[in-house]
């Protein structure tokens, strides 16, 4: 196989960066995309020019670091996949391909194609936790928990935090960040006690950040890798309007 | 040149005595406490941040000490401990099948093949309930059952269901819960955290370790962090054979740097080969995933009776299989510990029956369970590592067996630490995979999550305290310190050395070349000729590597070529470790197994009354001959027999 790439270059946070051209040749179809990648950052380090910069580490989908605006959309065509679980046997052969960083006024450039994600770090530190110190805890069978819930909370505690959900709404909000970790949380008994705290700690925190209000279009959910649902925002707002109540 | 040189003075594990419940609980009663007040002039720094390292910066702040933690990941939620599927083990007993602390301890003794301690090992048996209490207050979401109450599965290497879950993202959740645990601390102040940071150097005053150099990995600066003691939770060194199911930046700098500043290396040939990964596709590929072992539980592994069938796997009828596990160890049958599974595959491919394209994998069948519990069931169990599965290679499993070959998954050997978790450097802990302590030569399936949390929340937290006691009068930790000054000085002109290489030849490309080596000659089975070979190739490609090396642009900004060159570099030197201690080792153990010791059916001969020790080495110089210190293993409580699991 062989692609066109059109790929953003950005030396730093303050350049203003550009496409450029880049044509990959011999591509087995069974590659990922990232090792396609790989090929074209061994050949311009051959040639002594600078590789393009982007993330990645687990390559299994799950540490969240991947994160390639392909062809439009955050991680590519496939659907519940992260960039790293993308196939070129999902490109056509000859197919132009452009790739772009996330882009969010609080995800910052770094270089190329890596972003500064640390503000869903400081989302999480502004409430995303149970206050439990080590060696408080009771047994773990104590408190039984309906396996549903059970159930719904892990569904929304599988956000891998890679940013997609942003990248993807035209307001770069995070509501579906914010709403997985509010929901798997809000779900459990052990949750519950610091809830109404959480829910609007975290959501200041969001603004200041400078993510965006939701649009309610749900083009978060149709992006994240990991389905989260949009049935989460809706708790986050029930939640939040609980909270809002009970001042 | 000798290969290495044998020191005759035994190593000291310093684990208690006396009847091995009571050895903690009489421990933590004897050991020094530091005061609330004096916590707080304390500063502790932690190196990585997964489920070890996340969870002592986390207990480690919640105590009152100022700790600084460090990750290479952009947010510390993202280290590798993410990726762990399958489970995690506690001696709960809760589905009433006869487990017990005792138990557990048994057999992760036996499941490294009585190459571990038997006072770590019962400890780390003994607080493992503590950690699912834990964890469930934090809110990580363990599989349940419909009365609400916690459920367990089993998995490979015992015969009790002792397994907590959550579907196949077990290490994800708990890391989560532990991430969450160390960004509360970060919110109070309590915890200072640096993302992407890397430590390049341990800095040693007078004797003790005192702080870190670390690289600002997005500009490039190089920084100087003081504290009263040093944590290293950075992980094991997988990588050293490039594919491997790690992540890609999983690296042993942090735990290399400090062996180079005096910390001993335990057992660093031990490595473990995990069954059920997905097979190798290309010579593209730049890394290996795994398939949780927990589907060991219900696909059956198979190859074809007649070598080269060429017919589809589902064309081939029941009598014309080889259900090779099932048939050499009926007892514990697909569910036979790593090292043991992984052997038979490599025998049978060997012997000409594997399949696939590469003819390097087994078949992982579950048709027999769809018939059995319905398709509906198995995607409840398994659905997502069925779509991994079916993301990687285009297939669908539920319609044709899986390919699996082994891959390298983790490294039991690492940093020596005696019982407190502290090295051979006073002030130095070292916690989780990049220590050496409780798995002996074979890790079993769901203790390594185990272990980290053991670790970082129950054991590190007890202990450090004891060391930090005589540090109660200490001032800061000046920075300033003409050890920090060659710490830097010596990390600094190593990066120079990489950048003015200007060579042609990318850092993969040697990458993968050390990698293959090892594989070939330190990988499922070694023997000498192999190993001194390697040894040679080792240092062929290390000059190749310093003479050839390309590394563009600068050291002050964002390079993840010259972050990886630094990496590769120290995986040089630790592949030549592993290769002498592999060599030194006349024995076939757990993972490490030596073609010359043998039994007759070609399992692996123990050789107890001259390998009951674990190998320590000592630094002495690049391409010098390191030094051998033996700890002696007595086991008391689980005498070695040969390891049966027919």
């Amino acid at each position: 196989m062989k692609v066109y790439l059109k790929v953003w270059r950005q030396r730093h946070a303050r350049d203003a960066g550009r496409f450029v051209d880049y044509t990959v040749d011999g591509i087995n179809p069974d590659m990922s995309f990232l090792e396609m990648l790989d090929v074209l950052n061994n050949r311009l380090i051959s040639q002594g020019e600078d590789p393009i910069a982007f993330d990645h580490d687990c390559r299994e989908g799950i540490c969240g670091t991947c994160g390639l605006y392909i062809n439009g959309r955050p991680h590519g065509p496939v659907a519940r996949a992260t960039t790293c679980q993308v196939h070129m046997r999902h490109f056509k052969d000859g197919e132009t391909i452009v790739i772009e960083p996330w882009r969010a006024d609080a995800f910052p450039v770094i270089k190329d194609l890596v972003v500064d994600r640390s503000a869903f770090d400081r989302i999480i530190q502004a409430g995303g936790f149970v206050s439990v110190n080590t060696g408080q805890a009771p047994d773990g069978n104590a408190i039984p928990i309906p396996k549903e819930d059970a159930s719904k909370a892990f569904d929304a505690a599988t956000c891998i935090g890679c940013g997609a959900c942003v990248a993807a709404c035209k307001n770069a909000s995070a509501m579906l960040f914010v709403a997985a970790k509010v929901a798997h949380l809000a779900r459990l008994p052990q949750g519950r006690i610091e809830a109404r705290e959480r829910v609007l700690n975290m959501l200041t925190q969001m603004e200041e950040e400078g993510f965006g209000g939701c649009t309610n279009t749900g083009a978060c959910e149709a992006e994240c890798p990991k389905a989260i649902s949009l049935e989460n925002i809706a708790l986050l707002n029930r939640e939040f309007i609980k909270a809002k109540c009970a001042l | 040149m000798k290969l290495f040189s044998i020191s005759d003075k035994k190593l000291d594990g310093k684990c208690p005595t006396g009847p091995i419940e009571k050895r903690w609980t009489q421990h933590k009663a004897s050991i020094r406490l530091v005061s609330p007040a004096n916590k707080r002039r304390l500063d502790v720094i932690v190196v990585g941040t997964g489920l070890a390292g996340a969870s002592a910066a986390a207990a480690l702040a919640e105590l009152g000490y100022n700790v600084k933690v460090f990750c290479y990941q952009d947010s510390p939620r993202r280290a590798h401990s993410i990726a762990a599927q399958g489970g995690i083990n506690a001696a709960k007993n809760y589905m009433n099948d006869g487990d017990s602390v005792f138990r557990l301890f048994y057999d992760t003794v036996k499941g490294g093949d009585y190459r571990a301690r038997e006072s770590n090992v019962y400890r780390l048996a003994e607080v493992s309930a503590n950690i699912i209490d834990q964890c469930v207050a934090q809110g990580v979401p363990f599989a349940r059952e419909y009365g609400g109450y916690l459920d367990n599965r089993s998995f490979g290497g015992v015969q009790v269901s002792r397994t907590f879950y959550a579907k196949g993202q077990t290490g994800q959740q708990l890391l989560l819960g532990a991430y969450q645990a160390l960004m509360r601390q970060v919110g109070r102040g309590q915890a200072k955290l640096y993302s992407s940071h890397e430590m390049l150097d341990l800095v040693v005053i007078d004797g003790k370790a005192r702080g870190i150099i670390a690289r600002n990995l997005i500009t490039g600066e190089l920084e100087r962090h003081g504290a009263h003691a040093v944590v290293l939770c950075t992980g094991g060194y997988g990588n050293v054979f490039f594919l491997s199911t790690n992540a890609k930046n999983c690296n042993v700098t942090a735990a290399w740097r400090a062996h180079r500043r005096g910390a001993f290396f335990g057992n660093p040939c031990f490595t473990q080969i995990h069954p059920t990964c997905i097979p190798v596709s290309g010579d593209y590929q730049s890394k290996l995933t795994l398939m949780s072992e927990s589907l060991r539980n219900d696909g059956r592994i198979w190859v074809p009776k007649r070598k080269d069938d060429p017919r589809k796997p589902t064309e081939i009828p029941e009598d014309e299989r080889d259900y090779y596990l099932e048939r050499r160890y009926p007892a514990f049958g697909n569910l036979v510990p790593r090292d043991v599974a992984s052997r038979a595959a490599k025998e049978r491919c060997d012997a000409g029956y594997g399949v696939g394209p590469s003819k390097m994998a087994v078949y992982l069948d579950f048709s027999d369970a769809i018939k059995r519990m319905g398709r509906a069931a198995v995607e409840a169990k398994y659905g997502n590592l069925f779509e991994i599965y079916q993301l990687i290679t285009d297939e669908n499993p539920y319609e044709t067996p899986m390919r699996i070959y082994p891959a390298v998954h983790y490294t039991m050997g690492g940093l020596w630490v005696d019982y407190n978790l502290m090295s051979t450097i006073p002030g130095l802990y070292v916690c989780g995979e990049a220590n050496f302590s409780d798995h002996g030569a074979n890790r079993l399936g769901a203790s390594a999550l185990m272990q980290g949390l053991a670790d970082g929340y129950f054991v590190l937290p007890y202990t450090i305290g004891d060391y930090l006691a005589d540090d109660i009068r200490a001032p800061k930790i000046d920075t300033r310190h003409e050890a920090f000054e060659e710490a830097e000085k010596s990390v600094l002109e190593r990066i120079e050395k990489l950048l003015s290489v200007r060579g042609k030849t990318p850092v993969d490309v040697l990458h993968r070349k050390l990698g293959l080596t090892m594989w070939d000659y330190c990988g499922m089975s070694r023997n000498a000729e192999g190993l001194e070979k390697a040894l040679k190739i080792i240092d062929e490609l290390e000059n190749e590597f310093w003479k050839d090396v390309a590394v563009p642009g600068t050291d002050k900004e964002w390079n993840k070529e010259l972050e990886k060159a630094g990496r590769v570099a120290d995986f040089f030197e630790l592949a030549r470790l592993m290769c002498i201690d592999a060599l030194h080792r006349e024995e076939s153990c757990g993972g490490h197994f030596r073609e010359e010791y043998q039994t007759e059916d070609g399992e692996a001969l123990r050789r107890d009354d001259l390998f009951s020790y674990v190998a320590a080495w000592e630094y002495t110089g690049h391409r010098q001959s390191p030094v051998l210190h033996k700890e002696d293993l007595i086991f008391e409580y689980c005498k070695p027999t040969t390891r049966s699991y027919k």
